[in-house]
C-alpha cells in the first residue's frame, strides 16, 4: 500500500514536492564539515578571513546551491549522461597524455584557455556513473559472471593506466579502488574476487618493484624511514606528526597552534590541514572530525541502500566510497601510516577543484535520495 | 522484475555492510593511530614541538676591558655589525649570496669561504657571512631579511685598541680561536668569539673572557626569530676589566720619541715594582690582527728588519756595556778590592799578556777614582776592577741585580739573557775561562747579555738597594721588597757615580742638561754596546764612526737612569738597537720619559683611586 503510494508520488514528483524530499541531515553534516574547514583556515591565517577562510566558506555556499539544483534534476538525465561523461573524461585523460601541462614533474593538468582542469578528478565521478549505468542494465546473475567483468575491467583499467602514466599513483589507486568497490557492490562472485585479489596483489608487487618512478620510490623510502632525513623529504611527515602529537587530548587551543603558525607544517591549508586541526583541537577535535565524516558516509550509504534502483544504489555508494577513500588516505598520510600522496581532506582542505568534485558527487547522492523510488528503465540503449 | 530487483537490493545491502565493515575498521585504525599520537606519545611530540618552536642562541659575553693605571682604556670593545648564517637553513647558498650581494658588498670568495667553514665546523654552528659592516649596510640587510632565510643579523663586538701601535706588544691582541685550542665549549664555536692571542690579552684571557649566556627565542620554520624570551638567569656575564700598571700617556709619548728607531724601553716604579712603560719599537697595529690581518700585511711585518712583532723590551738581548759599571763598582767596594778613593791611571789602553785593551777615550782619562770612572765611563778603571774581582764574583754581583733572570711579567716569552762564568765557559766551549774575558765583562762586553727589562731592574735595585721585582698587573696591596743586604756605602758610591754622569760637567750624559724638572736631580749611566770586533788593523788606522757603518753593524745605544736622585721613584732603561752612542741616542729620550713619569703624581701602591688625582700632567 505505502509502496504503491510512494511509487506513484515519485513518478509525478512536482518541483515543490522534490524540495521537501531533500535530505536535511546530509546538508547539515556537509555544512558542519565545511565550517570546520573555514575555522581551521581562519586560524592558519593567524586569525584572518583572508586569504582563504572567507573564500572557502563562499565557495561552499555557492556549491551547496549548485548541488541542490543539480539534485533536483531528473535522475534519468544523470543516467543518460553517464556514458557520454565517461567518454569525455577518457578523451580528456588522453589529451593530458599529449597536451598536458607539466606541474612539479607530473603531467596532470589540461590547459583549456581560461581554466586548467585535472581530468583525473572528472574521471572519478564519471567512472562511478558509468559503472552504475552499466550494472543497472544487467540482470543480477549476469553481474556476477566472469563474462560481464570484461567491460567494467576495461572501463576501470584504461583510465587507471592513463593516470598512472601521468604519473599520479595516488589518484590512480583511488580511481581503481572506487571502480573495484562498485564492481564488488554490484555482486561480483567471490571466486572471481579472490582470483582478482591474488592477481592484483602479484601485479601490485611487480609494479612496486619495477614500475615506480624515482620520486615515488623516494617517498616510500621516506615513509618507511622518516627519521633518516628529518630536514629533507621526511620533514613533512615528521612535522605533521609533531603537530598532531603535541596537540594532546584537548589541543593547544584555537589560534594557538605553534607548528602551523610558525610554518613548520607543510601544505597546511591543503593536504595537511588535518594536522593543523589536530594541533589546535587535540584528540577530541580530530576524533570528532572522524565521527563527522563517518556520519556523512553513513547517511550516504543509507541513501544508497534505500534506493529502489541499481543505478541509484551503485552511484550513491560509489560517491561514498570515493569520499571515504579521500578521508582515509588523507588522514593516514598525515599520521604517517602511508606514504605521502597528494590527496586532500574533502570539505576541509582549501581548494576549488576538490570542493567542486565533492559537491557534484554529493549532488548525485542527493539526487538519488530524492529519486529513490523513481522507476528507471533497464534498457540497453547507449543513451537509454 | 520486482523480485529480481529485491535480490539485487539484498545483495547490495550485504555487500555494502561488508564495505561498511571495512570502512569502520579503517576509521577504527585511524582512531587508534590518533590515540597513540595524541594521547600516548603526546609528551614526546610536545617536546619536539617545543624544540621546533624555541631555539637557544648563545650570547657571547662582553670581553673585559684592559685599562691603564688611570683607567684609560688600552683595549675596549666597539659594535661589530655583522651577518651570521645558519647553514642548516640555507637551501641554495649561491642564490642567497647573489641576492645579498645586491644589498651589501660581499667579497668574491665569500661563498668559497663559507663552504669551507661549514665543512670544518659542526653543521649546527653558525658562520660569519659578513662583519664590520657600516651601519647603513647593516640596516639595509635587516630590511631585506625576509628574502634571506638563514641570515641572522647580530651586533657583536669588535676589539679595538685605541692607542694600538705603542701598546701592541704588552697588551697584545685577540683573534679567532686557533683550531688546536677549540674545545667542546659552545662559546668556542660562536663565530664572534675571540681569544687572546698575545700579550696581556693572552695572559689574562680567562678573566677577560667572561661567561657565555643563552637567549631563548621563538623561531618559525625558516629559523627566523619571531619573539625573544630573555631569562635573567641565562644572561651572559661580561669578563672583568683588568687594570695594568701601564701609563698610556707616557707609553704613547715614548713611542713617539722613538719613532723610526728600533728601540726598547722599560720603566719601573722603584717603590712598587709597577711597570708604567714597556715599549718596543717599531710596533704594529693590533687592530689589524683583531679584525684578521691580510697575508701581505703580515708578511711585511714578519720580514721587517726591525722585527716589529718581537717584544724587544722583554726578549731582546744586548750587551749591558758600560751600564754594568755601577754594579762592578759596587761589588769592588763590597769585596774591598778598592776603597773608592784609589786612583787608577788611564792611558787609553792597558796590556794583559800580549793583548791590548782599550778605553773608549783613545787618549785616556789620566788617574781616575771610582766617582770619576763611573762619571766618565772609564774602561781602564773597570778592566782593573774586574781583574781584581774575578769573573765569579762579577757573576754573583750581577745576578743579585737581576741579570740572568727572566722578567716576562707573566706575558710569556722573555729572555734570561746570559751571565757567563768559568764553569759556563768550560761546559759551553770546553776551554777554560781567560782573564781577558773577565776584563771585558767588567765593561759589560763579551758573553754577557741582558734584556732591557733586566737593565731597568738593575737600575731600580741600585737606586733602592732592595730586590725590586717588576709587575704589570695593578695591585691594591702595597709592595715591600726585601733588602738586598748590600753595604750602604758601596751602594752610595755607585749612585754618586751615576749622579755624576748626569749632573757633573764632566759626566758622559751632562750635555743633555738634566731633567729640567725643578731642582730634581737624576742619576744615570750611558752605555755603548759593541756588536762587532774591531780589528787591530782598524784600531791602528782609525776606528770607523757609526755613521760610516751599515745599520746592523753600528753600536747599540744604551742608557739607564733613575730619579729623583735623592729619593728614587722611577727607573728607566733604554736600548736603541744600532743607535750609536748611548749619550746621544738613548739618554735624551730616556730622560724625557723619566720626566713625563715624574710629572704624574701617583701615590703608592699603584691603585686606581690614587690614579684619579692625575695631576699637572700634559
Amino acid at each position: 500500500m505505502s509502496e504503491f503510494r510512494v511509487a506513484r508520488l515519485e513518478r509525478n514528483l512536482s518541483f515543490g514536492a522534490k524540495i521537501t524530499q531533500i535530505n536535511g541531515l546530509l546538508v547539515v553534516l556537509l555544512c558542519l564539515a565545511a565550517m570546520i574547514g573555514v575555522a581551521v583556515l581562519y586560524s592558519i591565517a593567524d586569525g584572518s578571513w583572508t586569504p582563504r577562510a572567507a573564500q572557502h566558506g563562499m565557495r561552499f555556499g555557492i556549491l551547496l546551491l549548485v548541488m541542490l539544483v543539480i539534485a533536483l534534476v531528473d535522475i534519468r538525465w544523470w543516467m543518460s549522461l553517464a556514458y557520454p561523461t565517461y567518454i569525455v573524461a577518457l578523451l580528456l585523460l588522453i589529451g593530458v597524455e599529449f597536451a598536458g601541462v607539466k606541474v612539479m614533474g607530473a603531467q596532470r593538468w589540461l590547459d583549456l584557455g581560461p581554466v586548467r582542469i585535472q581530468p583525473a578528478e572528472i574521471m572519478k565521478l564519471a567512472l562511478v556513473m558509468a559503472l552504475a549505468r552499466y550494472y543497472h542494465g544487467l540482470a543480477i546473475e549476469r553481474a556476477t559472471s566472469l563474462r560481464h567483468i570484461i567491460l567494467p575491467a576495461f572501463m576501470i583499467g584504461v583510465p587507471v593506466l592513463l593516470i598512472l602514466n601521468q604519473p599520479d599513483l595516488g589518484t590512480a589507486m583511488l580511481v581503481g579502488a572506487t571502480g573495484a568497490a562498485i564492481v564488488f557492490l554490484a555482486g561480483l562472485s567471490w571466486r572471481i574476487i579472490i582470483i582478482g585479489a591474488i592477481a592484483g596483489f602479484i601485479g601490485g608487487i611487480t609494479f612496486l618493484i619495477f614500475g615506480l618512478h624515482d620520486y615515488q620510490r623516494a617517498r616510500i623510502d621516506t615513509f618507511l624511514h622518516p627519521e633518516r632525513d628529518p630536514l629533507g623529504a621526511g620533514y613533512h611527515i615528521l612535522q605533521s606528526k609533531i603537530a598532531l602529537g603535541s596537540g594532546g587530548l584537548a589541543g593547544k587551543g584555537f589560534l594557538e597552534g605553534t607548528q602551523s603558525h610558525l610554518n613548520f607544517l607543510p601544505e597546511k591549508q591543503t593536504d595537511f590541514v588535518f594536522t593543523a586541526l589536530g594541533e589546535e583541537f587535540g584528540f577530541i577535535g580530530s576524533f570528532s572530525v572522524l565521527v563527522l565524516y563517518a556520519l556523512i558516509l553513513l547517511t550516504g550509504m543509507m541513501i544508497a541502500a534505500r534506493a529502489r534502483h541499481s543505478f541509484g544504489r551503485l552511484a550513491a555508494a560509489g560517491v561514498c566510497v570515493t569520499f571515504a577513500l579521500y578521508v582515509v588516505v588523507n588522514i593516514s598520510m598525515v599520521m604517517g601510516l602511508i606514504p605521502v600522496v597528494g590527496v586532500p581532506l574533502p570539505l576541509i582542505s582549501y581548494g576549488g577543484t576538490v570542493m567542486l568534485a565533492v559537491m557534484i558527487g554529493f549532488a548525485l547522492v542527493m539526487n538519488v535520495h530524492i529519486h529513490r523510488s523513481a522507476e528507471l528503465p533497464s534498457g540497453h540503449g547507449f543513451l537509454l | 522484475m520486482a523480485r529480481r530487483d529485491e535480490d539485487a537490493s539484498n545483495l547490495f545491502t550485504r555487500r555494502a555492510l561488508i564495505l561498511g565493515g571495512a570502512g569502520l575498521a579503517s576509521f577504527g585504525a585511524l582512531t587508534a593511530r590518533l590515540y597513540k599520537l595524541q594521547i600516548l606519545e603526546s609528551d614526546r611530540y610536545r617536546g619536539l614541538s617545543d624544540e621546533n618552536q624555541f631555539n637557544f642562541h648563545l650570547l657571547a659575553p662582553s670581553r673585559g676591558r684592559i685599562l691603564d693605571r688611570y683607567g684609560n682604556p688600552l683595549a675596549e670593545n666597539a659594535d661589530n655589525f655583522r651577518l651570521l648564517l645558519d647553514p642548516d637553513q640555507v637551501l641554495d647558498l649561491d642564490s642567497l649570496l647573489s641576492r645579498l650581494a645586491k644589498i651589501i658588498p660581499l667579497a668574491d670568495d665569500t661563498g668559497e669561504r663559507i663552504r669551507k667553514s661549514i665543512k670544518q665546523r659542526a653543521a649546527y654552528s653558525t658562520v660569519v657571512l659578513a662583519e664590520n659592516l657600516e651601519w647603513k649596510e647593516f640596516a639595509a640587510a635587516n630590511l631585506h631579511l625576509p628574502e634571506l632565510p638563514g641570515v641572522r643579523p647580530e651586533v657583536g663586538e669588535l676589539r679595538i685598541y685605541p692607542d694600538g701601535v705603542s701598546l701592541a706588544h704588552v697588551v697584545g691582541y685577540v683573534g679567532r680561536v686557533p683550531e688546536a685550542l677549540i674545545t667542546d665549549e659552545p662559546l668556542m664555536h660562536h663565530p664572534g668569539f675571540r681569544i687572546g692571542r698575545t700579550g696581556a690579552e693572552k695572559a689574562l684571557d680567562e678573566g677577560l673572557r667572561g661567561q657565555a649566556g643563552a637567549l631563548k627565542v621563538e623561531v618559525n620554520a625558516l629559523g627566523r626569530v619571531v619573539r625573544e624570551l630573555p631569562d635573567p638567569a641565562t644572561v651572559a656575564k661580561s669578563g672583568a676589566d683588568v687594570t695594568l700598571t701601564l701609563d698610556q700617556r707616557v707609553q704613547s709619548f715614548a713611542a713617539k720619541r722613538f719613532e723610526g728607531l728600533s728601540a726598547a724601553v722599560c720603566a719601573i716604579d722603584i717603590k712598587t715594582g709597577a711597570v708604567p712603560v714597556l715599549l718596543s719599537t717599531p710596533g704594529f697595529n693590533p687592530n689589524l690582527f683583531a679584525k684578521g690581518i691580510s697575508g701581505p700585511d703580515y708578511r711585511a711585518l714578519l720580514e721587517h728588519e726591525f722585527k716589529p712583532l718581537f717584544n724587544k723590551a722583554l726578549g731582546g738581548t744586548y750587551p749591558p756595556a758600560s751600564c754594568i759599571k755601577p754594579v762592578i763598582a759596587m761589588a769592588a767596594l763590597q769585596h774591598g778590592v778598592t776603597d773608592g778613593r784609589e786612583r787608577i791611571r788611564c792611558t787609553g789602553k792597558v796590556k794583559l799578556g800580549d793583548r791590548e785593551f782599550h778605553c773608549w777615550r783613545r787618549k785616556g782619562h789620566g788617574p781616575v777614582n771610582m766617582l770619576g770612572a763611573i762619571g766618565t765611563s772609564c774602561d781602564i778603571y773597570f778592566y782593573e776592577m774586574a781583574r781584581r774581582l774575578g769573573i765569579d764574583r762579577i757573576r754573583d754581583a750581577v745576578r743579585l741585580f737581576g741579570f740572568g733572570e727572566n722578567f716576562n711579567l707573566g706575558l710569556g716569552g722573555g729572555n734570561t739573557g746570559l751571565v757567563p762564568d768559568q764553569a759556563w765557559k768550560q761546559a759551553r766551549f770546553g776551554v777554560p775561562w781567560s782573564q781577558g774575558e773577565t776584563l771585558i765583562a767588567g765593561i759589560g762586553q763579551g758573553y754577557i747579555a741582558t734584556t732591557p727589562i733586566q737593565l731597568a731592574v738593575m737600575t731600580a735595585r741600585l737606586a733602592s738597594g732592595r730586590k725590586v721585582v717588576p709587575h704589570l698587573l695593578a695591585r691594591q696591596e702595597p709592595q715591600v721588597f726585601e733588602d738586598l743586604g748590600l753595604p750602604v756605602s758601596s751602594l752610595g758610591a755607585a749612585r754618586a757615580g751615576m749622579v755624576a754622569v748626569c749632573e757633573s760637567s764632566w759626566g758622559t750624559a751632562f750635555r743633555m742638561g738634566g731633567l729640567k724638572l725643578g731642582d730634581i736631580k737624576m742619576a744615570g749611566k750611558t752605555g755603548t754596546g759593541q756588536v762587532r770586533r774591531i780589528s787591530q788593523a782598524e784600531r791602528e788606522d782609525r776606528v770607523l764612526r757609526n755613521d760610516e757603518l751599515p745599520w746592523a753593524l753600528r753600536d747599540h745605544a744604551l742608557f739607564v737612569t733613575y730619579a729623583p736622585a735623592d729619593a728614587p721613584r722611577y727607573a728607566v732603561a733604554v736600548v736603541v738597537e744600532h743607535g750609536g752612542g748611548g749619550s746621544t741616542t738613548a739618554a735624551p729620550p730616556a730622560r724625557d720619559i723619566l720626566r713625563e713619569l715624574l710629572k704624574e703624581r701617583v701615590e703608592t701602591p699603584d691603585s686606581l683611586s690614587a690614579g684619579r688625582e692625575k695631576g699637572s700632567s700634559a
